[in-house]
């Protein structure tokens, strides 16, 4: 796995994005700057990681989005290659029209830092083949704006296209809405492109990928796709 | 002087929180009448929270050195070695004023100035905390302030991308128009790569950096210098604003031209801004400084020297370059989107100049605006001592098992999850121990050693007996460092008070700083930072006097630390520590008896010390599973404590044989003698731990307590779904949760019955 992780300014969890990157697959990712036009040759994934981009201003993620590196990532996403958007990265591919729908502020208007449960919907991604399908993880989340909307056709195709990868539920896998504690429309947390190339979650993975800082649960992700890139290379 | 300006009127001089006196000083110092920029700068230089004149003679007793200490008290943060080539950089600082009058922003950048000082001395920020005090939960402002305070707290640090991983919050009447925002700020450099505010050579450039100048915060300082009164809100425009996106450029950018070596000297803008960081800077290095206001990025046209020069806008730093490096540096700044000016220089003549619009404005002698600032030795009076309270006086209202229920789900015992929820309290990926324990846990770097980060302080304590009270903020400290099995190495106080010009007042900070000043010897745990904010008072009423302890310890190994969860059922639990059932200020006589009185739990140093050496020594020997030190609230909550995050019950009816030492201390002869009484359970005796042990483990605990002579007794065994007090009822561990997890966000939804 060669991967990039883009660094916007206001970005702030790049090094723990790195970090897991590293873990899974033994290589330091290369961090790329939101002022380059290019992405380093040889790459076979991008990764937007979560912070507060441009300050979160205007919108989150509405900045970024149009930061000359994104050019070279749309680029990217359309020959196939894979992006993996987390957060802030997640809220930036909606605003760059890689994923469709929005995040808006939380339910209870607040910012969140806690443990939740995720639900894998799908582990025939190359994001998820760390998990089994069905299979409840148990990542952290940081954010204040992660309540996912979209228009209603939207939200019928993502669900009758299997596009919804993570929705948040209680421990057992069961959907409720006292778990699902940012209010996002069908509990969804993470959403897939139409090519199954582009995910973007809100929750975070890579902070929960060593056993001594919680559940080690964010680390299937990474290991997974670690393996389908190795086996592709 | 430029025309347009006020005259210097008696008038104009008390505006600016000078005495008579003091403009005599001033007009002694230079010889001749000040300009009105020059008053302007003396107000911010000689005002209460930038010269410490009313408790600088006192803070010299504080014990500033130690093995580990690298620099102390009087840089912009203090500084430690943890080993392995690394430095630990801390301060705490408060921001109670502000945060009163507009709670988000004045609490947002108070963690943003934290924040700077750390990073200013070219360390990287790891983790926050920050100690809230509010008032009366029923007071019409408190639900306002709790939340815009938190919002405020989380907003900055969360975007600047720190983690916020523990402090204290609690409510009294005391704070009703005076809350107190102790933010405090840890970070990590190597130890011999540590920048200081001391400019040297002349003629080098003094180079402005990061956010541009604005006319907010002018008279922040002098603000936080003076009472309130009735017509606080007024004074919002002196409150700054915060723009977290912003520091957290700065902070890249800034340790990125420190590892480029283009530093000489690098100072923050905080308090009283540019004024305050160039006389520091110069008056540090023995040198003077030139600046050139004319040069200094603006948000607006227009603005005069004595606003430039006042302003406390924030993520502004200032900093005197390596001239060779200028290209360099500037193309650092140019990348992250800041400003980068050169403002001025520094020159041999130890003069303050400040030259705008072709047209000297200020002139004066660096050295004395700081040196000679004035020094109070302020009349104190000592704290009449209260009497102790015999418990056998004390009836108890209800039974035992109500009383812990009701305590646990209390404002000040209850969870503080609401709060800490809105913190990012994860990033950076190296928080072992999460808010909601003894003590933060943050690993350094990639590990194995972990730093743990506490603060503390019982103000209700400090108002009884401002000795004791001191004593007991630092060894709490200590002894919830050593609770997840750190050693603890220093401390940074954070010393809040009301207007030291009362003599009563001035009494409770004397003997504060010298109940500090014996535990920090005592225990080997020296003060190297600290900021004192007086006249914290409204209409006459001062605050609970609150010296906030942050403490600082060093774990080997992340991976070895203790939590205070119950772990498995069928473990002992054990006391640490000798019970005298001491009620005097506890909160079983405020919320259960209505009697906020008596004497606070005395502090044995020696016992503080061998008590928490042992557990320290059982931890590092993986000889205990949980460990939780007995504060607030007494033994019962502490276990109910450890059940509730373990989600394992306890028995403790076998307890009842225990006897109670000291009795004679506690009352007469009617004294209640064993562990049926609410005293044994309630009581806040102090240097106490619970820590539950294997069965197969308890012979080597017992025989290590005897070899150390410590005070150690079985009260009972984990297991079951309830807790059970000797002779009472059993509480399912299920109740106790929802009472511990329910009280805030109720209060903060307003679904709550009013307090009772």
């Amino acid at each position: 796995m060669k991967a990039a992780v883009v660094v916007f300014p206001g970005i702030n969890r790049e090094c723990d994005m790195a970090r897991a990157l590293k873990l899974a697959s033994g290589r330091e990712p290369a961090m790329v700057w939101h002022a380059e036009t290019a992405l380093p040759a040889g790459i076979d994934i991008v990764v937007l990681p979560g912070g507060f981009s441009y300050g979160d201003y205007l919108r989150c993620g509405a900045i970024a989005a149009r930061a000359p590196i994104m050019d070279a990532v749309r680029a990217f996403a359309a020959k196939g290659g894979l992006v993996l958007g987390v957060c802030n990265g997640f809220q930036i591919l909606c605003e760059a029209g890689l994923l469709p729908g929005v995040l808006m502020r939380n339910a209870r208007l607040k910012f969140i830092c806690r443990n939740v449960y995720l639900r894998v919907e799908r582990s025939d991604t190359p994001f998820t083949r760390g998990y089994n399908a069905g299979q409840v993880i148990c990542v952290p989340t940081a954010h204040g704006e992660g309540n996912y909307v979209a228009d209603a056709g939207t939200v019928a195709r993502l669900e009758g296209e299997g596009r919804v990868i993570f929705r948040y539920t209680a421990p057992d896998g069961a959907r409720a809405p006292e778990w699902n504690f940012n209010g996002a429309t069908n509990a969804i947390a993470g959403i897939i492109n139409e090519r199954g190339n582009v995910l973007g979650m809100m929750p975070h993975p890579e902070n929960h990928v060593e056993a001594a800082m919680g559940p080690a649960d964010g680390r299937g992700l990474f290991q997974g796709l670690a393996e389908h890139l190795d086996r592709a290379a | 002087m430029p025309l347009n300006e006020p005259r210097i009127t008696p008038q104009l001089v008390a505006e600016h929180g000078l005495s008579p006196d003091e403009y005599d000083r001033i007009l002694r110092l230079i010889g001749r009448t000040p300009t009105f920029t020059e008053v302007g700068i003396f107000s911010a230089m000689w005002n209460e929270h930038c010269s410490y004149k009313s408790s600088k003679v006192h803070l010299r007793e504080l014990p500033t050195a130690g093995r580990c200490v690298i620099q102390g008290p009087g840089e912009n943060a203090g500084v430690i070695d943890i080993g392995g080539g690394l430095a630990c950089v801390f301060k705490m600082e408060s921001h109670n004023h502000p945060s009163y009058i507009e709670p988000y922003q004045g609490a947002a950048t108070g963690v943003g100035g934290i924040l700077r000082d750390v990073f200013t001395m070219g360390a990287r920020p790891i983790a926050c905390l920050n100690a809230l005090s509010f008032g009366d939960p029923d007071h019409p402002m408190t639900r306002h302030l709790v939340s815009g305070v938190v919002a405020g707290i989380g907003g900055y640090g969360n975007s600047f991308g720190v983690p916020t991983v523990g402090g204290e919050v609690r409510f009294h009447r005391r704070y009703n128009g005076n809350i107190l925002v102790n933010a405090m700020a840890v970070g990590l450099a190597e130890a011999d790569k540590i920048f200081y505010a001391a400019a040297s050579g002349v003629g080098m450039p003094i180079v402005y950096l990061g956010s541009k100048t604005g006319r907010d915060g002018i008279h922040g300082a002098t603000m936080a210098s003076a009472e309130f009164g009735e017509n606080s809100e007024d004074k919002r425009p002196t409150v700054q604003v915060g723009d977290p996106f912003c520091e957290k450029l700065l902070l890249e950018a800034c340790l990125d031209i420190m590892a480029k070596g283009c530093v000489i000297a690098i100072q923050d803008m905080g308090a009283a801004g540019l004024t305050c960081s160039a006389v520091e800077m110069g008056a540090k290095g023995n040198l003077g400084v030139i600046l050139d206001l004319d040069k200094v990025p603006c948000r607006e046209a227009g603005m005069t020297a004595y606003e430039m020069m006042l302003s406390e806008s924030q993520e502004r730093m200032l900093m005197v370059l390596k001239p060779e490096k200028k290209a360099e540096a500037e193309a650092i700044f140019r990348k992250w989107g800041l400003d980068f000016a050169i403002v001025g220089e520094t020159t041999p003549g130890r003069r303050f100049v400040v030259r705008h619009g072709g047209e000297i404005v200020a002139d004066l002698p660096i050295k004395e605006l700081g040196d000679e600032a004035p020094v109070y030795r302020r009349p104190f009076v000592d704290p009449p001592k209260l009497p102790a309270i015999d418990a056998a006086t004390v009836a108890p209202p209800m039974p035992m098992a109500d009383a812990l229920e009701k305590l646990i789900g209390s404002p000040d015992l209850c969870s503080r999850r609401w709060v800490w929820e809105q913190y990012d309290h994860i990033i950076l990926g190296n928080t072992v121990q999460r808010p909601g324990g003894d003590a933060a846990v943050v690993r350094v770097n990639d590990g194995p050693a972990a730093l743990a980060l506490t603060a503390d302080v019982t103000p209700r304590y400090c108002e009884a007996d401002p000795f004791e009270g001191g004593k007991q903020a630092v060894a709490e400290a200590w002894r919830n460092l050593t609770a997840v099995g750190a050693r603890p190495l220093a401390v940074t106080d954070n010393l809040n008070f009301g207007n030291p010009e009362r003599p009563e007042i001035m009494g409770q900070f004397v003997a504060c700083v010298r109940g500090i000043s014996e535990a920090c010897r005592a225990l080997d745990f020296p003060v190297v930072s600290g900021n004192v904010s007086l006249y914290n008072e409204t209409n006459g009423r001062a605050i609970l006097p609150t010296p906030t302890i942050g403490g600082v310890g060093i774990l080997a190994d992340f991976a070895l630390s203790a939590t205070l969860a119950f772990k498995a059922a069928g473990e002992a639990i054990l006391l640490i520590g000798s019970s005298q059932g001491w009620l005097g200020q506890s909160l079983y006589l405020r919320d259960i008896c209505g009697r906020e009185e008596g004497a606070p739990p005395p502090v044995d140093l020696a016992a503080e010390r061998r008590n928490g050496d042992f557990v320290r020594t059982l931890v590092e020997r993986k000889l205990t599973t949980a460990v939780h030190d007995v504060s607030d609230g007494g033994l019962a909550v502490a276990v109910a404590e450890m059940a509730v995050a373990g989600g394992i019950g306890a028995d403790l009816g076998g307890a009842s044989d225990v006897r109670i030492e000291g009795r004679a201390k506690i009352g007469g002869p009617e004294a209640p003698d064993t562990a049926s009484h609410p005293a044994f359970w309630f009581g806040e005796d102090q240097a106490r731990y619970v820590i539950t042990v294997r069965q197969s483990d308890m012979a080597a605990v017992f025989e290590l307590a005897r070899v150390n002579g410590v005070p150690t007794r079985r009260i009972g065994t984990t297991g079951g779904n309830a807790l059970t007090l000797p002779a009472q009822r059993p509480i399912l561990v299920a109740r106790l949760t929802e009472q511990f997890e329910s009280w805030f966000p109720g209060y903060m939804s307003g679904s709550n019955q009013p307090c009772a």
